[in-house]
């Protein structure tokens, strides 16, 4: 009953806050609308995300927030660097698949969204079976690296937060 | 006073930020050659430069207005939800268009890319 009710209660949270930060002010009146929408929209929605993710170690998933942030600084500053001060003809661009060893959508998405976020990266595609990504770089020299730095630093963290 | 001067830096030091990479953003578009390097530009340069504009109106709000408001988190929380969404789909539209498949690299697995090949069903699985 309680899960036909509230199909993703992280999600319905997640709602109830984003209204609250939208409208900047907390009373009842708002908290009550919060929750109304808090309690539609994922019922509305619910076909559409059968399965309810599993998120087992939060303070992994900060962790990962903070990495994640520094490395889109990061990120900013070698793409401008490259488009800046190199020359179009040295600049090497490559495609690089990256085996995943997530299953769950949900963790693949959050994986993609910050390959296309960070350092000279944009995941393109996924293979059809979903066992693994494609990724585009900007510029390297050495695809393997970016393959393995993708695997240590995001699917490594978001593992041990999706499984 | 002095406080005052130090935030005023502080806000003019955001916004230059956020000005220089949002027009590295924009020139790299112009300068860069094929569709998928010039997506580069877009999702990563332009990501400092809205974030510089909204952390210095976060610390002009809080420190000379004296008010709080969480806009300028969700402004940020949308932009790095729809960011590489749009990325992902003007990649697929461009790989499907361009013809260009033989440059793609080889999957990991026996399936091809997805939108080359169709996702294993149900049937194929072996019976257990």
């Amino acid at each position: 009953m309680l899960k036909r009710l509230m199909p993703h209660p992280i999600l319905s949270v997640a709602l109830v806050l984003v209204w609250l930060m939208l409208v900047n002010h907390v009373s009842l009146g708002n908290l009550l609308l919060g929750a109304i929408l808090a309690l539609v929209v994922p019922a509305l929605t619910g076909p559409y995300w059968p399965n309810r993710p599993k998120v087992s170690h939060p303070f992994v998933a900060i962790e990962y927030v903070l990495v994640v942030l520094w490395d889109i600084v990061v990120a900013n500053i070698q793409v401008a660097m490259i488009i800046l001060f190199k020359r179009n003809a040295d600049i090497r661009s490559r495609w690089v698949t990256v085996p995943l060893e997530l299953t769950s959508p949900e963790a693949i998405t959050v994986l993609a969204g910050t390959i296309t976020m960070t350092p000279g990266t944009v995941s393109a595609m996924l293979s059809a079976d979903g066992s693994c990504i494609l990724v585009h770089c900007l510029h390297t020299d050495d695809p393997d690296g970016v393959r393995d730095d993708i695997k240590a630093r995001y699917e490594r963290r978001l593992k041990e937060i999706f499984q | 006073m002095d406080m005052d001067l130090l935030i005023e830096f502080l806000v003019a030091f955001c916004l230059v930020v956020s000005g220089v990479f949002g027009f590295v953003g924009s020139f790299g578009l112009l300068k860069l050659r094929d569709t998928m390097q010039r997506l580069h530009s877009p999702t990563k340069a332009s990501t400092l430069g809205v974030g510089g504009v909204l952390v210095a109106s976060m610390v002009y709000f809080v420190a000379i207005k004296g008010d709080f408001t969480f806009h300028e988190l969700l402004i940020s929380l949308f932009l790095f939800l729809t960011a590489p969404i749009s990325a992902n789909f003007i990649a697929k539209t461009y790989l499907t268009r361009s013809g260009r498949d033989e440059e793609l690299p080889a999957t990991a697995s026996e399936y091809g890319w997805s939108i080359h090949d169709d996702p294993p069903q149900i049937s194929d699985q072996p019976k257990e």
